[in-house]
């Protein structure tokens, strides 16, 4: 059994894009009977959050100085790709490392 | 309690056939309504804009004509509202996934979120709406504030 992983949810103003893109991949991993911790923000806290996250789902680019893995959460805007995206996160959520 | 887009879309907020030059035109015009209606504060138009410098919010549908989402940070928010501009012709927004690339939009939605729990089904009713071809071909040929309703109230979930 993987440890509870926590996932950060990040947009421009941590109120918007990244609150359905949090929803859907919430919705979506119940559904495969996967868990997380969720966390919200925008772009610029990024680094004073990101120690304590597994990894990032983010709707804008992120700065390269994060080292966390960071997941594009466009698809969930859009609708395109979505499914490759949902596959990669219950992948990283059931990851035993 | 949870409230959804007919809740806060504005029917005075709401412009079809709109004909701008420039995205900036669209989202001033939309943010002046907002604001006449109490909906957000002087700072909001400028502060959406700013924003949609750094971090633009066009949404690469893979279309001719895409959809901007422009919003910016609560504090310039009074209270939740949905302003919505249907163009005549596309206008050019940056990418969110990339803000050197371009994209031709033809449908605006300015959200103004204050409370991003409460707001949670309003922003996925504008994103399933975006999200769905029917819904965006509808919207794209509404005329009247009653197509809007019909599009997005009780009747519109077909």
């Amino acid at each position: 059994m993987a440890k509870r992983k926590t996932i950060l949810f990040v947009c421009g103003t941590g109120v918007a894009t990244s609150t359905v893109v949090n929803a859907t991949v919430t919705e979506e991993m119940k559904k495969r009977g996967l868990t997380f911790d969720a966390l919200q923000a925008k772009a610029t806290e990024v680094p004073s959050l990101v120690d304590g996250v597994d990894f990032i789902v983010s709707t804008t680019p992120i700065s390269a100085s994060v080292t966390k893995p960071v997941i594009k959460g466009l698809a969930f805007l859009t609708g395109i790709g979505k499914d490759a995206v949902l596959d990669d996160i219950a992948a990283r959520l059931t990851a035993t490392t | 309690m949870a409230i959804g887009l007919m809740d806060v879309l504005e029917p005075q907020a709401v412009l079809l056939g709109v004909q701008a030059a420039t995205s900036e035109q669209v989202i001033r015009m939309l943010a002046e309504r907002l604001h006449a209606l109490g909906y957000v504060r002087s700072t909001f138009a400028d502060a959406v804009m700013e924003r949609e410098r750094t971090l633009p919010t066009g949404l690469p549908l893979e279309l001719e004509e895409n959809v901007a989402v422009p919003h910016t940070d609560p504090e310039h928010v009074i209270k939740a509202g949905v302003a919505l501009a249907t163009l005549s012709t596309p206008v050019a927004f940056a990418s969110i996934d990339d803000p050197e690339e371009t994209l031709s939009v033809g449908t605006v939605f300015l959200l103004a979120i204050d409370d991003k729990d409460r707001q949670i089904d309003v922003l996925q009713q504008v994103i399933a709406t975006i999200q769905n071809p029917a819904m965006r071909d509808r919207l794209k040929r509404a005329t009247t504030t009653d197509d809007i309703k019909m599009l997005f109230g009780p009747l519109g979930e077909s």
